[in-house]
């Protein structure tokens, strides 16, 4: 009999070892609690970081001027800017000067530099829009240089300090919704600075992508799963395309540089180089995502295919992959999502350049956003650091919007047999 | 003949061939019974006449660059290039740039009289390639169509085309594997005749020369990998791991033993989504916000040398990066182990943390060492965060606020700028490639072995 | 109420009631009333039964009437499960199980258990069995902890077959080696109690055998209920059993009156064969 054994547990000795491994129980438990909120921490501020730094670059100040465009001057014949010439005639113009002498017919000389770019880029449009009001005089808003536009927004320089508290004693200053952000491509001058450029360039980049590595991934997978013999040459398929999942992305981008660019002598800072580049790197995902959502297929359904005729190659495309097709999809959008954010196989692959206008077709130099990103977070001038904030916004909206799709057609489609 | 009108030279004729065959069968098919659906025949038609002819145009590509080549130098304005092969070479690619219409002038007056003769070498053996490719077209929609017949096997045939384009999608994988290896091998050796490799191994000095003309042989600069190798070994392999190993297994173990399941189904994508944030992000973030903060704290404990660069600010940034891999695959081993095991722990009358540390943990650690190794085998070839927040310099030094250099940095820097191709500085970017490439795998394969062998079998 | 036919044959009366001290004391443990809900749905309905010391105990019943969810109400297994909810009073020596003073980590070495199917550790013999001690801190030099493990190994009948191998892993035994050495663990911590669920239906006949042995020559030390769904098992090995049936414990009592002369209908017909 255990008489021993009642006075053993109620012994002072184990009552304060019983004490001491609950203590430790209780730490371990808040430890994990700790280890997961600091992480989830670390992304909070990650986020809100960006998101507080970036949220200026979505807004731009402008300043009221008043041109007297009779007297300036522009010699701008109304007829060419009716004509197809329009844009051509215009940028030859001196707008620049216009500016600067309207400016300080203003406000005085220390406005000289009042305006930059982005107001160059505004006026031209406006006057190719409407010709006629060369004929008088009118008063525009137009966005600020970005020193003042920093100034306005933090702090900047003394001189551009002085002028934003003069335009504002005068009221000329209002901060509006920076919609060129979104029209305009990239530039020198960060007030003038757009990322559409940057998206059209990663449109056309994914697009080659998909095209790609979508067909192959999906045929690749469906080879491997349900034809491939089980001998050697499968095998090493098999661990190719694991390792090949774990290879880092800059690998891909010495590939692209030495095959795509080099031996094939293709474009340098082409989506379609970029796009194959990523194709390769994203194929290997898509035909893992492709082997696992096969594999849940249960065999019954093969099975009653099989029974009523169909040869294996209908069985599988009419039967499996179409049941497939809904964890094929989350697994090759969120693959998607990864090589839209990939920054250091394009590099490789020279889309390092300053590229000013957004790129017609697949084989015109571009630029990818988070390329851009990096571009931009190595300017000097401080009015990139918003720039550069908002842009990386832009990426995580899209980042988020990828992923928030794959995990609704996770949710939606997905059968549990 | 451009590439694009035989493409679509070949593809008329595909769907040309493959109408005939629908055709056909469908009369066939009302006169008795066909073995095949009329859309096989169709198919099988259309898949003979263009796959072998698409081949051929792909691989004519190739050949008909060296022809062209081998054409304009045998002409008489080939004849009159200067013998030096580098400014050949550079003469070639202005002509051919200016026979495309991508520039209009080069900087070698050479090029642009050869321009013409390019032109019309090209012309000359596109159109044959085109034509070879529709012949060949031709002539297997002509062959595929007289078999059409009642008992003729359509669909069979068609299922073997697909089964080939199956089995070649699969290869892909094999051929990019063996296309990384094969250039960076190349290219290594290219730069190997140039450099020592025991030198680039074990040489402790790192400051690459460019080759300032192409008559330059070799560089003047040391190209000795150890610094780079510490660097990246010093941020990824222990500044992350230090950062990530703890919070993401303590994660892991909270999430699956101590979180209640809704609090589980809420936190565990919330972790995935720092894996989901670009590399770019991380890295301006630590440049602009941790990199800051780190030198300021290193400079008041006193640390003269703390940098805006630091291995601290990548390795702490890089760490969190890391996390939800290390607690996406030890949350699945420790879930792997059978609940019966954790029944029998605590029916002992063990506490959770016991029965984790003592009995879980043990049981799932081959699947945690497998994901702590492919973590840290993405560490080390992680690029955007380190080129932003390192730095250039290479040192081999302990101090986490010193700037470092790791071996993706280089390869970024060394291959910008002007790309004379031949030179040491791009062709060493390839070996650092090559090793790192080395390395990642030897990291993967050994993490694949330790989860498959060791993997506890609890039957 | 006479049955019919009786289609358990009682073993030889030496093997089971002979040896039944005439006196029963206290009971080792009592439940009252004791119910358990997963979420919504009652599992088990105002179950009161006592478990007493030198006796083992039967549960049995068809297929999923709640004999080892109150099994495990014992030794407060149930706590792990996040829906379940336990009503009612257990008692260990007269104290209650669920209150503060008696600690969970105590209660499950003082009331071991033994599971379903054998889950050694995936580590030596040897750690297996040393594992609850060593949490416990039951020895306090290496070589008394080496007699712990003798000791459990020799009386769960397993240590002649393991003494040379015990660096070897528990996993790499056979099925009937790792029951008796999941006893042995549980032995180790010297309990006062052994819960069973159903210890041999994963097991051969020849395992079984040894194992209803084993149970045989525990029973002088320890208290035993064990869940079995094989009647002539419960007949061979118990002195008393309860009989389950959807939730509720229909009726306990002297396993010879049970399987000969049961009072309840449903307890007649589930022994003779009707349904189970």
């Amino acid at each position: 009999m255990n008489s021993a054994a009642p006075n053993r547990w109620t012994a002072d000795a184990m009552r304060k070892r019983v004490r001491r491994r609950y203590s430790s129980e209780r730490w371990f438990h808040a430890v994990g609690l700790g280890a997961v909120a600091l992480s989830v921490l670390f992304l909070a501020f990650l986020l809100t970081t960006m998101a507080a730094k970036g949220f200026g670059g979505f807004t731009q100040y402008e300043a009221r001027l008043p041109i007297d465009f009779a007297r300036s001057d522009l010699f701008l014949d109304p007829a060419t800017l009716r004509g197809p010439e329009a844009a051509q005639t215009v940028a030859g113009a001196d707008i620049e000067g216009t500016l600067t002498k309207a400016a300080s017919a203003a406000y005085g000389p220390q406005a000289a530099e009042l305006f930059g770019d982005a107001a160059v880029n505004r006026l031209s449009s406006a006057i190719v829009a409407n010709p006629d009001i060369l004929k008088g005089q009118s008063t525009l808003w137009l966005p600020v240089s970005s020193k003042v536009d920093v100034a306005a927004k933090t702090k900047g320089d003394d001189k551009s300090e002085a002028l934003v508290n003069a335009l504002e004693q005068r009221q000329s200053l209002r901060r509006t919704f920076n919609t060129g952000f979104l029209t305009a491509s990239d530039s020198t001058d960060p007030s003038a600075v757009g990322v559409w450029g940057a998206l059209k360039g990663t449109f056309f980049t994914i697009l080659v992508t998909m095209l790609l590595a979508f067909p192959i991934g999906v045929l690749a997978a469906v080879y491997l799963e349900e034809f491939a013999p089980r001998n050697r040459w499968t095998d090493m398929i098999e661990v190719s395309i694991n390792n090949l999942a774990a290879v880092p992305s800059i690998i891909f981008g010495l590939l692209g540089l030495a095959v795509f660019l080099n031996t094939m002598n293709l474009t340098r800072s082409a989506p379609i180089v970029g796009g194959m580049t990523l194709a390769l790197m994203t194929m290997p995902v898509i035909v893992i995502a492709g082997r696992n959502a096969i594999k849940t297929v249960p065999p019954s359904i093969r099975d009653a295919a099989l029974g009523v005729g169909a040869s294996k190659m209908q069985v599988t495309f009419h039967h499996v992959l179409p049941l497939a097709l809904p964890g094929i999809l989350t697994g090759t959008i969120i693959g998607m999502a990864r090589a839209l954010g990939e920054t250091a196989p394009l590099l490789m692959i020279g889309m390092r350049a300053f590229v000013a206008a957004p790129p017609h077709g697949i084989t015109d130099p571009a630029t990818v956003l988070p390329v851009q990103i990096f571009l931009w977070s190595d300017e000097v001038d401080r009015g990139f650091v918003e720039k550069t904030s908002a842009a990386i916004i832009v990426l995580l909206l899209f980042m988020l919007a990828m992923n928030g799709l794959a995990i609704y057609l996770r949710n939606r489609f997905e059968q549990r047999w | 003949m451009s590439l694009g009108l035989a493409l679509a030279g070949v593809l008329l004729v595909a769907l040309a061939a493959g109408w005939l065959g629908f055709a056909r069968a469908r009369r066939l098919r009302v006169a008795g019974r066909l073995h095949s659906l009329p859309v096989y025949h169709g198919s099988y038609a259309l898949l003979w006449a263009a796959i072998p002819a698409l081949l051929i145009l792909a691989a004519w590509v190739p050949i008909q660059t060296r022809m062209v080549d081998q054409a304009v130098l045998s002409s008489p304005e080939g004849k009159a290039l200067p013998a030096f092969e580098m400014q050949r070479e550079s003469i070639l690619s202005e002509a051919r740039e200016i026979a495309s219409g991508e520039r209009e002038q080069g900087f070698n007056p050479e090029s642009t009289t050869l321009a013409p003769r390019v032109r019309a070498e090209q012309q000359r053996f596109g159109a044959i390639g085109a034509a070879a490719a529709i012949v060949a077209a031709l002539a297997a929609a002509m062959l595929a169509l007289r078999r059409s017949a009642p008992d003729f096997r359509a669909r069979t045939g068609v299922e073997r085309w697909v089964m080939i384009l199956l089995f070649g999608a699969s290869l892909i994988a094999i051929l990019t594997t063996l296309g990384i290896l094969l250039s960076l091998m190349f290219e290594s050796l290219r730069f190997f005749r140039l450099y020592p490799v025991g030198s680039f191994l074990f040489g402790l000095e790192w400051s690459p020369q460019t080759a300032l003309r192409a008559d330059q042989a070799g560089s003047s600069g040391a190209f000795g990998s150890i610094p780079l190798m510490w660097g990246t070994f010093f941020i990824g392999a222990i500044i992350a791991m230090i950062v990530a190993i703890p919070l993401g297994l303590m994660s892991a173990i909270y999430l699956t033993q101590y979180a209640p399941p809704r609090l589980r189904t809420w936190l565990k994508p919330i972790l995935e989504i720092l894996a989901g944030v670009p590399t770019v992000v991380y890295g301006y973030f630590a440049a602009l916000t941790v990199a800051p903060v780190v030198r300021d704290f290193g400079l008041s404990i006193g640390i003269t040398s703390a940098s805006s660069e630091s291995a601290l600010a990548a390795g702490l940034v890089m760490g969190i990066m890391i996390i939800p891999f290390i607690s996406s695959m030890a949350d699945d081993s420790i879930a792997a182990v059978p609940q019966a095991m954790r029944d029998g722990s605590l029916a002992l009358g063990s506490t959770t943390s016991e029965t984790i540390r003592k009995v879980l943990l043990p049981a799932a650690l081959p699947g945690v060492m497998g994901g702590i190794l492919l973590a840290a085998s993405r560490a080390i070839g992680e690029t955007m965060i380190v080129v932003m927040a390192a730095g250039l310099a290479a040192n081999l030094t302990l101090n986490p606020f010193a700037s470092v250099t790791t071996v993706t940095t280089q390869i970024v820097q060394l291959l910008t700028g002007d790309q004379e191709f031949d030179s040491a500085k791009t062709l060493a970017a390839f070996a650092l490639g090559l090793a790192l490439f080395l390395i990642t795998l030897l990291l993967n394969l050994i993490a694949l072995q330790i989860v498959r062998r060791y993997r506890e079998q609890y039957e | 109420m006479t049955p019919n036919h009786s289609t358990i044959t009682l073993p030889k009366p030496e093997v089971a009631d002979a040896v039944e001290p005439p006196v029963e004391r206290n009971p080792k443990m009592s439940a009252e009333s004791v119910s358990v809900f997963y979420g919504d749905k009652q599992a088990l309905k105002d179950v009161s039964i006592k478990i007493y010391d030198d006796r083992v105990t039967a549960f049995i019943g068809p297929s999923g009437c709640g004999k080892s969810t109150f099994l495990r109400c014992l030794n407060r297994m149930n706590d792990t499960i996040p829906s379940a909810r336990v009503t009612g009073k257990i008692e260990l020596d007269g104290k209650d199980i669920t209150s503060t003073a008696m600690d969970v980590v105590q209660l499950r070495a003082r009331v071991g258990m033994v599971f379903q199917k054998p889950n050694p550790f995936p580590k030596s013999i040897f750690e297996n069995v040393a594992y609850g001690p060593r949490i416990h801190g039951l020895s306090s030099s290496k070589s008394e902890l080496d007699g712990i493990v003798e000791s459990s190994l020799k009386r769960a009948g397993l240590w002649d077959e393991v003494k040379d191998r015990l660096s070897e892993s528990g996993t790499a035994l056979s099925g009937g080696q790792q029951q008796r050495l999941c006893i042995a663990r549980a032995i180790a911590v010297d309990p006062e109690v052994i819960l069973m669920d159903e210890p041999c239906s994963a097991l051969d006949p020849i395992a079984t055998a040894k194992i209803e042995e084993l149970i045989h020559e525990l029973r002088g030390r320890y208290a035993i209920a064990i869940v079995t769904h094989n009647m002539q098992q419960a007949a061979r090995v118990s002195q008393r059993t309860a009989f389950f049936h959807l939730g509720e414990m229909v009726e306990y009592g002297k396993t010879s009156e049970i399987f000969t002369n049961p009072r309840e209908q449903r307890t007649q017909d589930y022994i003779t064969g009707r349904y189970g």
